[in-house]
């Protein structure tokens, strides 16, 4: 179960999103994200799953490998949907014994589900086509006016890959210390809140002990390969623009541009 | 002055309360005496808990002597202006495979080396590939670490030590973690590097096997060196390795038992070939 | 009163592009008080194998009995399952949690249900039988040295007084005095409580050494099935699927094949040496 989260996971095939500089795809995405939360009206839905499905395609990814992402969090999205879809007050649309579904809650319920499907599947492209390194090697580029006032971007950007390359691992572990404790007969299942909560730290102790232990170890290992800080180090793949970013960027601004039409209009 | 030379190294790691006064001093390196020279095959065997690790650790500026000296191509490791050279000579390979990989792409890993010591772009693309091609890991430049073996793991981290040029690499217990194919993979990669390039190799264990091809073997326990000498030389003191938490390759075992019976085979056999030779010898 | 595994198939992420047939039919009877060892390389299957044998993994295709009920029936409660087959995973010193050692050996015993007097003996019993000093007992299991921590989490699944007792590469990582002793714990064990041990382990050293029978995995299937004397016989074979024999059974070959007359039915030190002994008429 815990196998299936995608994130942060590196899909190895040669595409034009996939060689496009990293930089371009976080703008791309961040104006995607702000898409699906300002569009209005179905054209605008239509835009946007248009512009999603393009993208998908031209990764090469296979599809079923970005839905894998969503199996995570299906609770998530199920418990707000109904949330969403029962607490919100309005015009009725349905009553079951004590529980009124409105109109409004339909619709929010709705609109709720597809942000956040939309932006699991749009950040999945995104992490899916770019190897951590160069994700942060972008973002360490992009927020570099950010240093000036004594953010530690590239600190924060090692940060961003080593923990992007140890989840899998942790997960992996996780899986691992779970069966070892369900084999020597604990429950995780069952019994009620404070039993499960109390249930977790035979897994949690041991999970937190092993992550300081890795910590410790990979500390160590960078030091001894040199590492000192972002000061005086080079890039083995520097960021340089090509000509697919340039007609990237002018795609995403045609975007905006449409997006924000279809707004108007809707 | 040897490549690499230890004289009265000691290593003492302070312990403290939950306060941080000090609660007591542990010895994990006394009175410590070794000498490398280049392109040699070393191996250090030693129980867990011998001070070998500590000792790895030194030979990386990781740690500096709490007494005593230690030069490494005549820097002493205490020298903090020189603490990065250090690193780049002497480049180190630990034990868990995981948790020395940093980058997600194995290309991208070997690179991080590289990187730190500021050698330009396209430089370190030629180290990379001259790097994982001595390794025989080329073909997997584009592989996430987390989909290689064991085996293949450390000869990426191997790689990564490569990429800085370094003359000798320093090895703890690289295979305690890996299957059989792993180890041998490890082993074979090392030689190579040994014979074909140079390398000071400096191989850290408790696996008895692994320390047969070597040219020299330092023996340590409670942060000493107890026995030192050629693989044939240690071995075949059986009783004593046994006294320090070692063991002997089968072989060898069987040999000294034999011998303890009245079988007039010589010491320190290591080999199937050599104890053949042996049987001949004495029956013909 | 044992474990029977009927065409047990068992397939990985099925149906997407990471499908992998992980088990393949496989047939296997266990009975009581076996000493079984498992051996094959990594990917083998082993390591899915002896999940199911607890229950962790339920196989995709095929039924396990235990005490000849189907462990896949609704009404069959898997948590008795894993009490009656304890699983001792790799490194397991990995998943000690509670405050002191004690504590955390009875963590087993006492999801067991059984009453509060019980769940102490059966802790104490199990620390003392994995050899743990009583001085060791209510400290923090973290601050034990490595062998030290796996006799604890050893004890662990021991203090469960489970029927069959699954270790998977128990002696990872240990130093050669080390392994020999958690070896020669188990082995002892299995002596004074007659319950099933099954060993997966690399070292074909150590299985001919303790165990009864060798279950050798390959590809998912099962390759051979026999005493270790029988299954080491096809030496060659297990070449070619990464494994190999005892370092003695591959001597005695050489010996033979050089003109000697002495047995290659032979799988131990102890084995070897009175064979060897026997050409030079000497009696131990």
């Amino acid at each position: 179960m815990l196998r299936e989260i995608t994130l942060g996971q590196y899909y190895p095939v040669d595409s034009v999103i996939h060689k496009m500089d990293p930089r371009t795809k976080l703008f791309a995405t961040v104006i995607y994200i702000l898409s699906i939360f300002c569009f209005r009206g179905p054209i605008g839905f239509v835009a946007i799953t248009a512009g999603l499905i393009a993208v998908i395609y031209l990764s090469k990814v296979p599809f079923s490998f970005m839905v894998r992402g969503l199996k995570a969090i299906v609770f998530i999205l199920v418990f707000a949907g109904i949330l969403n879809l029962f607490m919100t007050p309005g015009r009725e649309l349905i009553s079951i014994w004590k529980f009124t579904v409105t109109y409004e809650g339909a619709k929010s319920a709705s609109l709720m589900l597809f942000r956040m499907i939309y932006l699991i599947i749009g950040t999945s492209v995104m992490t899916l086509t770019t190897t951590p390194n160069q994700l942060t090697d972008g973002l360490e580029t992009a927020l570099k006016p950010f240093a000036k006032i004594k953010v530690p971007v590239h600190e924060i950007a090692m940060m961003m890959s080593i923990a992007l390359r140890f989840i899998p691992i942790l997960v992996e572990e996780t899986d691992k210390i779970m069966k070892a404790q369900m084999a020597r007969g604990a429950d995780f299942e069952s019994g009620g809140i404070i039993k499960k909560v109390k249930s977790m730290v035979p897994l949690l102790v041991p999970l937190f002990v092993s992550a300081f232990r890795r910590a410790n170890d990979l500390a160590l290992a960078m030091e001894a390969r040199c590492y000192h800080g972002g000061e005086g180090r080079t890039k083995m793949i520097p960021l340089h623009y090509e000509h697919r970013d340039k007609v990237a960027y002018v795609v995403v601004i045609v975007y905006i541009v449409l997006i924000f039409i279809l707004r108007k209009f809707a | 002055m040897s490549f690499i030379e230890a004289k009265n190294l000691v290593h003492e790691y302070i312990m403290r309360d939950d306060e941080g006064n000090v609660e007591g001093v542990q010895v994990a390196l006394d009175d410590m005496d070794l000498n490398v020279e280049k392109g040699q095959f070393i191996a250090v065997l030693g129980h867990n808990g011998s001070g070998k690790s500590t000792f790895a650790k030194h030979l990386n500026a990781l740690l500096v002597p709490s007494e005593g000296t230690l030069f490494v191509d005549g820097m002493d490791t205490r020298d903090e202006s020189k603490t990065f050279d250090i690193r780049q000579k002497a480049g180190m390979v630990f034990q868990n495979p995981d948790n020395q990989i940093i980058a997600s792409v194995v290309q991208e890993d070997v690179g991080f080396g590289p990187e730190n010591i500021g050698v330009e772009s396209d430089e370190i693309w030629t180290r990379v590939e001259n790097s994982l091609k001595a390794v025989g890991m080329w073909k997997y430049r584009e592989h996430s670490p987390n989909k290689l073996s064991g085996g293949q793991k450390q000869r990426v981290a191997i790689a990564g030590v490569m990429a800085m040029e370094p003359e000798c690499i320093v090895l703890d217990e690289p295979t305690a973690m890996l299957d059989p194919d792993g180890r041998k993979e490890v082993l074979e990669a090392i030689h190579k590097l040994n014979k074909e390039k140079g390398v000071t190799i400096i191989l850290i264990t408790h696996y008895m096997e692994e320390v047969v091809d070597a040219d020299y073997v330092y023996v340590m326990d409670q942060g000493k060196v107890v026995m030192e000498g050629t693989p044939t030389g240690v071995f075949s003191q059986v009783e004593t390795l046994k006294e320090y938490r070692l063991d002997v390759p089968q072989i060898t075992l069987l040999a000294y038992e034999l011998k303890q019976q009245g079988v007039p085979l010589r010491d320190g056999i290591l080999t199937r070939e050599e104890f053949v030779q042996e049987m001949d010898r004495i029956c013909r | 009163m044992s474990l029977i595994l009927d065409n047990v198939s068992y397939v990985y992420s099925q149906g997407n592009a990471y499908e992998k047939k992980a088990l393949d039919g496989i047939n296997l009877k266990i009975e009581d008080g076996e000493f079984i060892g498992i051996i094959g390389h990594t990917g083998s299957g082993k390591s899915t194998l002896i999940q199911h044998l607890n229950g962790l993994l339920k196989a995709t295709d095929g039924k396990i009995y235990f005490d000849g009920e189907d462990i896949y029936d609704k009404d069959y409660e898997l948590r008795d399952l894993r009490m009656q087959v304890g699983m001792v995973f790799q490194y397991p010193e990995h998943q000690l949690f509670d405050e002191t050692v004690f504590k955390d050996v009875c963590f087993g015993p006492r999801n067991q249900g059984l009453p509060e007097k019980d769940v102490q003996l059966r802790g104490y019993e199990a620390l003392k039988n994995v050899g743990l000093n009583e001085k060791y007992f209510d400290v923090s299991p973290f601050e034990l040295s490595g062998g030290q921590k796996r006799r604890a989490a050893i004890a662990g699944v021991i203090a469960m007084k489970p029927r069959v007792l699954i270790l998977d590469e128990p002696t990872a990582g240990l130093d050669p005095r080390g392994k020999d002793e958690i070896l020669d714990m188990i082995a002892a064990n299995h002596q004074r409580y007659g319950n099933t041990v099954i060993l997966v382990s690399h070292s074909m050293e150590d299985v001919a050494k303790y165990v009864d029978r060798i279950i050798v995995m390959d590809d998912g299937k099962i390759k051979y099935d026999d005493e270790p004397r029988e299954v080491f016989k096809y030496y060659k074979e297990l070449e070619k699927i990464g494994l190999a024999a005892p370092q003695v059974t591959y001597l005695m070959n050489d010996l033979r094949e050089n003109g000697y007359p002495v047995s290659t039915d032979v799988t131990t030190v102890d084995e070897a040496k009175s064979a060897i002994l026997k050409l030079f008429k000497i009696q131990t």
